[in-house]
C-alpha cells in the first residue's frame, strides 16, 4: 500500500509538467504581442509593451518562456491574473474556499441521495420506486449543465425571486469586506457563524441553493444508475444466498450482507465525481455569477489569462490525481481483497 | 478451411441455427427494452429532421430575406422545388447545402425577442433570428460535430490503443502516462483556451474537443488488446509466423474493435453536449449560425422576462434547451439499452 501511494505521488510532478508545457505549447500559437497582452497592467505599460516582450523573454523560444515561468513558480510567484486583476495567488486564496464548500456541500447530498435511491431501486426491482428512479435518473443524467442551471434560475431567481445570484446580497457584500469581520477560514458559512452574524450566514445559503440543486440532480443521477446495477449484481452471489439460508432477516441480509459489498464501486465513482464537480462548477459558477474557482478559470480562459489558466490547470490535476488516489486507497481498506503490489 | 464448411454445412441442415438478424438474441433483447425503443425513435426523428431541414423550413425560405435561396439558384417563386423531390434543388439541399442555408434568418434586427406569429412559428430570439429554422438546421450542426469528434478521436484512438496494446514496454508506458495527463486535465476550461487561441469558429471547437476524445478510446482498446492478445488463437497465428502488423489487423483488432466502434458511437449524444456548452459560453459558431448552444445563449439576456411578467419571453429559452435535453435523452436512453444487451453478464 505505502508503495501504491508513493507511485501515485511520483505522477504528480508528470502531471504537472505535461499540463504547463502543454499550455505554453499552446501559446505558441500566438504572437509575442498577444502573449504580452497578459501582463499589461497599465496605459504606460501598454504604450511600452515592447520592453514587456523583451523583460519576460516573449520573442525567444517556448524553452525560454516555460523557462523564465518555472523559475517565477519557484520563487512562489504564480503571476498576475488579468481576469480578477489581482495577483493569481490571491484569486486563488478567496475563491478556492468558495469553490470547496460548494464542491462539499454537492458531495455529501450527492452521495447520500445517490445510495439511498439506487439501493431502493434495486431492492424493488421493477417496483414503482425503480420505475420512477430509473426515468428521472437518466433524465437528469441527460441534462446538460447549463440547462438546468438556467431553468433554475428563470423560476427560482427570475419567477419567485426565492433565492439570489452571487455570493451574497450587495448589502452584505460591502459588511464583509469590512475589517470587523474577520475571515477565520475563507470559507463563508463558517465565517459568517463564528463573527456571529446568522443574517450573513442564511444570506450565504441562500445563494448556494441553486448551485447546489443544480450540482447534486446532475450529479447524483450517475451515481443512482450504478448503485442500482451494483447491488443487483452482488444480491445474486452465492454469499447474499447462504447468508439467506441461515436464516438471517431479509433486512439484515441486504443492509449487512449486500449494502456494503455494492457500495465498493461507488467509492472509485466518488473520485470520478470530484473531477465531474470540478467541471460542473465552470458552468454552474458562471450562470449563477459565484464568485468561485470555476467562473474565474472561464474568465480566465476567454480573456488568455495565461497565469490564471496555467495556475487553474495545475491545481484541477493535483486535486484529480489525488482524489482518484484517496479512492483507491479507500477501495482497498474496504475491500481486503483488493491488494496493490 | 475444412472446419469452417463443416460448421457452414451444419447450420444449413439445421434450420434452427440460421436466424435472421431480427431475431437475434441480442435484438430480441433489445426489443424488450421500452426506453431503449423510445431512445431509438427519438434519434431516428432528429436524423429525418437533420436530412430533411431544407424541405421542412421551406416556408421560412420563401417567407424571409436570406441568401440560402440564392446560393441554391432559386427564386422566391421556385422556393418550393426544395419540396419537390423530381427538382435538383430537392437533392442539393439535402446533400449539399450552401454554406448560408445555415444562417438563421432574421425578422429585423430588434435586440427584442418577438412572440409567435404567423411569419415565426415558435417566436424570434434576440437579434430576430427565427427559433423554428434555427432549431430545425441545428440538429445538422448538432450531428456534423458529434459526428466529426467522435470519429476523428475513434480514429486516433484505435492506432494509438493498438500500438500501446500490442507492443507494450516503454512505448506503452509513456502514452499511458500522456492519457493520465490528459485525464487531469481539466477539459472545459483548456477546451475554451483554444477555441479562444484558434479564434471562435464551429471548426475550431470541434479541434479543440477532438485533442481530448481519443485518450478514452485508446486506453479502453489497450485493454481490451491486453485481453484478447493472452487468447489462444493468437498464440496458433502466432506459432504459424504471422508477424506483428498482421498479427494486430488480422487477428486482434477486428476481435476487439467491435464493442469500441459502438461504445464510441454513443457517445455522440455527450459530444454534442460539450459543443453546446462551449457554444453557450460564447465560443461556438458565429453569431446566427443555426446551434442550439449559442441559441440557449442568446436567450442569457431575456430569459428573466419583464418587471411583474417573469415567463415574458418563455419561448426564446424553452424551445432550445428542450431540444437539447430532447437529443442528448435520445442517445442516453438508446445507449443504456445497447450498453445493456452488450454486456455479457446480464
Amino acid at each position: 500500500m505505502f508503495v501504491f501511494i508513493v507511485r501515485r505521488l511520483l505522477f504528480l510532478p508528470v502531471v504537472f509538467f505535461g499540463v504547463t508545457l502543454f499550455i505554453i505549447l499552446l501559446m505558441q500559437f500566438l504572437s509575442p504581442t498577444q502573449r504580452a497582452a497578459t501582463y499589461v497592467r497599465s496605459e504606460a505599460q501598454l504604450r511600452n509593451i515592447d520592453a514587456i516582450i523583451e523583460q519576460y523573454g516573449l520573442n525567444k523560444g517556448p524553452h525560454v518562456q516555460y523557462w523564465n515561468w518555472l523559475k517565477q513558480v519557484g520563487q512562489g510567484n504564480w503571476g498576475f491574473s488579468k481576469a480578477t486583476g489581482e495577483p493569481v495567488w490571491a484569486s486563488f486564496k478567496r475563491r478556492f474556499p468558495a469553490t470547496l464548500e460548494l464542491a462539499i456541500l454537492s458531495f455529501i447530498p450527492t452521495m447520500l441521495l445517490g445510495v439511498w435511491l439506487g439501493s431502493a431501486s434495486a431492492l424493488n426491482r421493477d417496483g414503482f420506486i425503480d420505475q420512477v428512479s430509473r426515468i428521472t435518473s437518466i433524465f437528469f443524467w441527460s441534462l446538460p449543465v447549463f440547462v438546468l442551471a438556467i431553468w433554475l434560475l428563470v423560476i427560482f431567481y427570475g419567477g419567485l425571486g426565492w433565492f439570489g445570484l452571487g455570493q451574497v446580497t450587495t448589502a452584505h457584500s460591502l459588511e464583509i469586506i469590512k475589517p470587523e469581520f474577520q475571515r477565520y477560514t475563507g470559507f463563508m458559512t463558517i465565517d459568517s457563524l463564528l463573527n456571529i452574524r446568522f443574517d450573513i450566514f442564511l444570506d450565504v445559503i441562500n445563494h448556494m441553493v441553486l448551485p447546489i440543486v443544480t450540482l447534486v440532480a446532475i450529479q447524483s443521477a450517475q451515481i443512482v444508475r450504478i448503485m442500482r446495477s451494483s447491488l443487483l449484481d452482488t444480491l445474486t452471489q452465492d454469499f447474499v444466498r447462504t447468508a439467506r439460508a441461515k436464516g438471517l432477516a431479509e433486512s439484515i441480509v441486504n443492509r449487512k450482507h449486500a449494502l456494503r459489498n455494492a457500495i465498493i464501486p461507488i467509492i472509485t465513482l466518488g473520485g470520478f465525481t470530484i473531477v465531474g464537480l470540478l467541471n460542473g462548477v465552470v458552468i454552474t459558477e458562471t450562470v449563477f455569477a459565484y464568485p468561485g474557482m470555476g467562473k474565474w478559470l472561464a474568465d480566465a480562459a476567454v480573456q488568455l489569462d495565461t497565469a490564471s489558466v496555467m495556475a487553474g490547470a495545475v491545481f484541477t490535476g493535483i486535486l484529480v490525481v489525488l482524489a482518484n488516489m484517496l479512492a483507491d486507497v479507500l477501495y482497498a481498506v474496504i475491500d481486503p481483497r483488493i491488494r496493490y503490489n | 478451411m475444412d472446419i469452417s464448411s463443416q460448421s457452414v454445412s451444419a447450420q444449413l441442415a439445421n434450420p434452427k441455427v440460421k436466424k435472421t438478424w431480427w431475431q437475434s438474441k441480442a435484438m430480441r433483447r433489445f426489443r424488450r427494452n421500452p426506453l431503449g425503443i423510445v431512445g431509438f425513435v427519438i434519434l431516428v426523428g432528429f436524423i429525418f429532421i437533420s436530412l430533411f431541414a431544407g424541405p421542412l423550413t421551406s416556408n421560412q425560405l420563401v417567407n424571409y430575406r436570406n441568401n440560402c435561396v440564392r446560393d441554391l439558384g432559386l427564386s422566391r417563386s421556385t422556393v418550393t422545388d426544395v419540396q419537390n423531390p423530381l427538382k435538383m434543388a430537392f437533392w442539393r439541399i439535402i446533400f449539399a447545402p450552401p454554406n448560408s442555408c445555415f444562417n438563421m434568418p432574421r425578422d429585423g434586427f430588434s435586440e427584442v425577442p418577438k412572440p409567435p406569429s404567423e411569419l415565426s412559428i415558435l417566436g424570434t430570439t434576440s437579434g430576430g433570428y427565427d427559433i423554428y429554422y434555427g432549431l430545425i438546421w441545428g440538429a445538422r450542426t448538432a450531428f456534423y460535430g458529434g459526428i466529426i469528434v467522435t470519429g476523428f478521436g475513434l480514429l486516433v484512438g484505435i492506432i494509438i490503443g493498438s500500438i500501446s496494446g500490442y507492443f507494450g514496454g516503454w512505448i506503452d508506458t509513456l502514452i499511458m502516462r500522456i492519457i493520465d495527463v490528459i485525464f487531469a486535465i481539466p477539459g472545459l476550461v483548456l477546451s475554451m483556451v483554444i477555441v479562444t487561441i484558434l479564434g471562435q469558429s464551429l471548426r475550431n471547437v470541434i479541434i479543440a474537443l477532438s485533442i481530448f476524445a481519443w485518450a478514452g478510446y485508446a486506453r479502453f482498446l489497450r485493454g481490451e488488446i491486453l485481453r484478447v492478445r493472452e487468447l489462444d488463437f493468437v498464440d496458433g497465428a502466432k506459432a504459424l509466423g504471422a508477424r506483428s502488423p498482421r498479427l494486430i489487423f488480422r487477428h486482434v483488432l477486428p476481435n476487439s474493435i467491435g464493442s469500441l466502434i459502438i461504445l464510441a458511437s454513443l457517445d455522440i449524444g455527450t459530444i454534442v453536449l460539450s459543443v453546446a456548452a462551449l457554444s453557450f459560453l460564447g465560443l461556438g459558431a458565429p453569431a446566427g449560425y443555426a446551434d442550439w448552444g449559442q441559441m440557449v445563449n442568446f436567450a442569457r439576456g431575456w430569459m428573466l422576462g419583464l418587471p411583474g411578467q417573469p415567463f415574458a419571453y418563455w419561448y426564446v429559452i424553452f424551445w432550445p434547451s428542450f431540444i437539447i435535453v430532447l437529443f442528448v435523452l435520445g442517445w442516453n436512453l438508446l445507449g443504456d439499452a445497447v450498453r445493456d444487451v452488450l454486456d455479457v453478464r446480464s
